[in-house]
């Protein structure tokens, strides 16, 4: 072991963070383009275009949401169970909304009845705008805390909250926030794949959709300075066994600024927001989609990190029982377990992106209407 | 506090969503396989055909696929959801093989399948073949790493009780990747994959002959499927045996279980063949036996004798007592009590905790425990013997009519004038056997484990989320709704495209599309 569990924990908190930073990226730009299929394709042809600019890399894009569960289970077993089962119904929306996706792109050319098409062009609306909202509605819980505690010394999980609760006035910004980013995700990558009418479509997404995710962002950041933060008492045993129980935290508002009072340069982060946001802008604007998706891939990356360093060490904070709050120190896998699944990130991870990135060069190139009538047979 | 019903509908909740997952997974690994193996023979010999061939049996993967996916989305989450103490207690084992399933295998898999379906003009032929053997190599390493997890749930090795972290720990990763549960489970599991898609390609190229209808096209992927199904049954039923054999290793209850084994019987033990188990009578009634086979099967020998659950039983109240005591030492460290002695003491006796953890189903303080409530424990320490003693048969029995179709298939395909309809109709009406032998042997690998879902260390009943039964009656109806409108659609769009035939490809030389030649 080159690692001590010190450093192994902060490895793995960095890989679940790429983790879901790649979903948000690849996957986010799906679920954005799911969201725009029924405003920017006006009629059936011009709907095949769009599914068809995601038709071929969907599948493996939404990998990498299964990969941050995994991810998520295999490191940090306790978030796993704690956040799966109190986000119980939440979890279940996204899920059913999910489901829409696979057999909406898969089934929905194979037949070529209207009712059939139209029925499931609304089932992708929903497989993509559900799931977005949810999955900022969560983060936005993450934030605020969840109302659960470890019941006795057998650890048994309770959540004494309720479905009804996770719907609070900042969570429901925190979604907003993730549905306008990955909106504005999708434009831009429509913006690349496609020409003519969609294209200026998205383009205008674009714009609208980046200033929400501005504004939104904004006010998030505003709210979190008066929102209630956690902050660990007791001394911070880094190496030591992951026992949730073995601390105290206290919770005052303001608290989630903490981190960048002590590490000014994360500051960095947020202002990173709003000026890859900025420059995306205006890329989009100047008919550059391609750069303009890195810059829009930065957004949401220094988006999700501003949550990232709020919270450190706080994973997944208690508002009910606060030394149950679950941490980078005390809710890890053992040491033995971090390391080989270090290994086997190192080793994979970059195949996956040589070979994802492989694919897409493939299948580079623009998607157009008389490309989709000429493929009728074997296209989405 | 758990109750009874929560548990109930938690496990109900599993067996359904994943007996379902498990209707569209056996379908793409073997699947996935065969298009490879035409596609090879496309790039090899040149010939259209073949392109044709992978092309349309590709479609109805794709149709398969789909679901396999989404159905899949739900296993991963399931495990948080509905199974949070499970997942806490046990996610620094299980949870790794899961991982590394996404980074090896569905990565892959999914990666790679979009460009199986839009990548023909865009590849060379030999580019192209690459990607559909990574598109079945994923499926296939997927089954690998699920299995680890599963075949450590079966036979937990390479990992300790933590006392500290209230939970199982990983010792070595080797002995939970080289388990011999988990090896015999993934070939044989496999091995029922190739066969099912076997049993899928021989039915519909059946169908097709049976018709008249491209007599070419469907001809050859009779003769493909016949060939590889006969080498997978065969493969099936050998591993399967293995399999039996390695239960009677790690998993006594289960074995017993299986046969009917009520007692233990000197050396080597007859094999029920049919018979009616009563477990309260601790009997099988009218029992037809054949001498000597268990024991071969169990033991691979005629000496060694096969444990009955009578003595079982026996052993388990053992156990349970040393649990009880494990418990109680447990207690006392997890109230901070760090004593060298308590410590080692513990130490000693931890592998049996588990067997104290099933007192909790009956009381909340194990080590209070009246005889009664361990006498409860004791008598359901066993699953129960008539489902699985009757689920095996009818796997087995599936599994031997498989053989038989496959045969007479092989010789149909080599011999021109035994095609007759007959045996056309018997390759079109076996169609459902696979999955029946498949949903049937998943019921006997997970019932048979009960009431474990790790074996000797967790109990089911304490495995659950703390949900209310009413939240998992909503979660279940949903999924049955949604999964119930799925089916209707996939076997709607399978009907059409296999109707349609490779008349779908819209190549302008099948049935449909040209005057009728045969
Ligand atoms: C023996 C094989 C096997 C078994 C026991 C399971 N699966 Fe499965 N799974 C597959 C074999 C497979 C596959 C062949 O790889 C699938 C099926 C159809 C498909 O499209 O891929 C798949 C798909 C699939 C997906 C979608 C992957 C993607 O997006 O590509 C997920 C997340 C899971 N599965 C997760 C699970 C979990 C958590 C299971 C444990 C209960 C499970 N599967 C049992
Ligand atoms: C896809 C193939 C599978 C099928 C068809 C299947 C079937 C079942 C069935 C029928 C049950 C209910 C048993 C009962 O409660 O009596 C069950 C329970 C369970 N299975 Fe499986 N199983 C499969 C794969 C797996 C895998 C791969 C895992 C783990 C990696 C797993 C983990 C569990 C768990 C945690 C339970 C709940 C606890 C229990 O009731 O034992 N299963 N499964
Ligand atoms: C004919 C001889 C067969 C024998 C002796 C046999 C034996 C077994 C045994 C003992 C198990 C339980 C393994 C365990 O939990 O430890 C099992 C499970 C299973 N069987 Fe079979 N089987 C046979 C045929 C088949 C056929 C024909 C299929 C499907 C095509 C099949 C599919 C399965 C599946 C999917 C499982 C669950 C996964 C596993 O535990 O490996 N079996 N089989």
């Amino acid at each position: 072991m080159i690692f001590d569990y010190e450093t192994l924990r902060i490895i793995w908190w960095a890989f679940l963070g790429f983790l879901i930073i790649g979903f948000a990226i690849m996957g986010g730009y799906d679920l954005g383009v799911g969201i725009l299929l029924p405003f920017l394709g006006k009629n059936d042809d011009e709907r095949r275009v769009i599914l068809n600019a995601i038709g071929s890399t969907w599948e493996g894009n939404q990998v990498w949401f299964v990969m941050a569960g995994g991810a998520l289970f295999a490191a940090w077993p306790t978030v796993y169970a704690v956040t799966f089962s109190s986000f119980y119904f939440a979890l279940l929306l996204a899920l059913f909304a999910l489901f829409l996706r696979p057999l909406g792109f898969d089934y929905r050319s194979k037949v070529a009845t209207p009712l059939w098409r139209e029925n499931w062009d609304r089932a992708l609306f929903v497989g993509g705008f559900v799931p977005s909202l949810v999955l900022g509605i969560a983060f936005g819980n993450l934030l605020k805390g969840i109302p659960f505690y470890f019941e006795s010394s057998d650890m048994r999980i309770i959540y004494s909250g309720t479905f009804w609760g996770l719907l609070n006035p900042f969570a429901l910004l925190a979604g907003l926030l993730s549905l306008s980013m990955f909106t504005m995700h999708g434009a831009i990558y429509l913006q690349i794949k496609t020409i003519d009418s969609i294209n200026w479509r998205a383009k205008k997404a674009v714009l609208i959709f980046t200033m929400s995710t501005l504004v939104l962002f904004a006010l998030a950041g505003l709210w979190i300075v008066n929102l209630n933060g956690y902050h660990i008492t007791s001394e911070v045993l880094t190496n030591g066994a992951s026992n949730p129980l073995s601390k105290f935290v206290k919770r005052e508002p303001g608290l989630w600024l903490d981190n960048y009072g002590h590490l000014p340069s994360l500051w960095a982060v947020p202002v990173t927001t709003f000026i890859s946001a900025i420059i995306a802008l205006v890329l989009s604007r100047a008919d550059k989609p391609g750069s303009a998706f890195v810059f829009s891939s930065i957004t949401i990356a220094s988006i999700i990190l501003t949550a990232g360093c709020s919270m450190f060490p706080f994973l997944m904070p208690s508002s009910l029982s606060l030394n149950s709050s679950l941490k980078v120190w005390d809710a890890s896998s053992s040491i033995k377990t971090l390391n080989v699944m270090f290994w086997a990130t190192v080793i994979f991870l970059p195949l996956i992106i040589i070979y994802t990135s492989w694919v897409f060069r493939v299948l580079r190139g623009k998607v157009t209407v008389e490309h989709v009538r000429k493929n009728n047979h074997t296209l989405y | 506090m758990i109750t009874d019903a929560v548990v109930e509908l938690s496990r109900w909740q599993f067996a359904v969503t994943t007996l379902y997952h498990f209707l569209f997974v056996p379908l793409t690994i073997g699947l996935s396989v065969l298009l490879a193996i035409m596609e090879s023979t496309y790039v090899l010999t040149g010939r259209e055909i073949y392109k044709d061939m992978t092309q349309f049996w590709g479609k109805l993967f794709g149709i398969n696929f789909a679901l396999g996916v989404t159905t899949g989305l739900t296993m991963e989450f399931q495990f948080g959801m509905n199974w949070s103490y499970f997942s806490h207690y046990v996610g620094d084992v299980f949870g790794a093989p899961l991982a590394i399933e996404g980074l090896m295998a569905f990565f892959m898999e999914s990666t790679f399948v979009g460009l199986f379906f839009f990548g023909w003009d865009k590849l060379s032929k030999g580019q192209h073949l690459i990607v559909t053997w990574l598109v079945a190599l994923g499926s296939n390493l997927s089954a690998l790493w699920i299995l680890v997890a599963n075949g450590w749930m079966q036979h937990p090795v390479g990992a300790e009780f933590n006392y500290e972290t209230m939970r199982m720990e990983v010792t070595s990763f080797a002995a939970l990747l080289f388990n011999p549960a988990a090896q015999v489970k993934f070939v044989h599991t496999v091995a029922a994959g190739y066969t099912t898609a076997s049993a899928f390609v021989l039915a519909i190229s059946a169908y097709y002959m049976l018709k008249g209808r491209d007599s070419a096209f469907s001809q050859r992927s009779y003769t493909i499927a016949a060939g590889f199904g006969f080498a997978a049954v065969l493969s099936v039923i050998v591993l399967g045996d293995e399999s039996g054999y390695t239960d009677g290793e790690v998993q006594k209850a289960k074995l017993a279980a299986i046969e009917a084994e009520w007692h233990t019987v000197e050396a080597p033990a007859a094999f029920t063949v049919i018979g009616f188990p009563d477990q309260a009578a601790m009997k099988t009634h009218y029992a037809i036996k054949i001498p000597w086979v268990l024991g071969l099967i169990g033991t691979r020998s005629i000496d060694t004798p096969i444990i009955g659950l009578t003595e079982i039983l026996e052993n388990n109240n053992k156990h349970i007592h040393n649990g009880i005591k494990a418990y109680g030492l447990l207690q006392q460290l997890r109230d901070g009590n760090k004593d060298k002695a308590l410590i080692s003491e513990f130490e000693s006796v931890k592998n049996e905790l588990g067997y104290g953890l099933l007192l909790k189903r009956y009381t909340e303080n194990v080590v209070d425990a009246t005889d009664e409530q361990i006498a409860l424990a004791v008598k359901n320490s066993i699953p129960h013997v008539a489902p699985l003693f009757w689920t095996f048969r009818v796997m087995v029995g599936s599994g031997f009519i498989m053989l038989i179709v496959f045969t007479i298939a092989v010789i149909a395909s080599s011999i021109r004038k035994c095609r007759k309809d007959w045996i056309l109709k018997l390759s079109l009406y076996t169609v459902p056997l696979p999955w029946i032998a498949c949903e049937t042997g998943w019921f006997v690998a997970e019932f048979g484990r009960q009431p474990w879902s790790i074996a000797e260390v967790l109990p089911t009943f304490l495995s659950t989320s703390s949900l209310t039964k009413w939240d998992i009656i909503l979660s279940l109806s949903g999924y049955i709704l949604f999964y119930t409108v799925f089916l209707v659609i996939e076997m709607f769009l399978m009907l059409k495209y296999i109707k349609l035939g490779p008349s779908s490809l819209h190549k302008r030389r099948y049935h449909f599309e040209v005057d009728q030649r045969g």
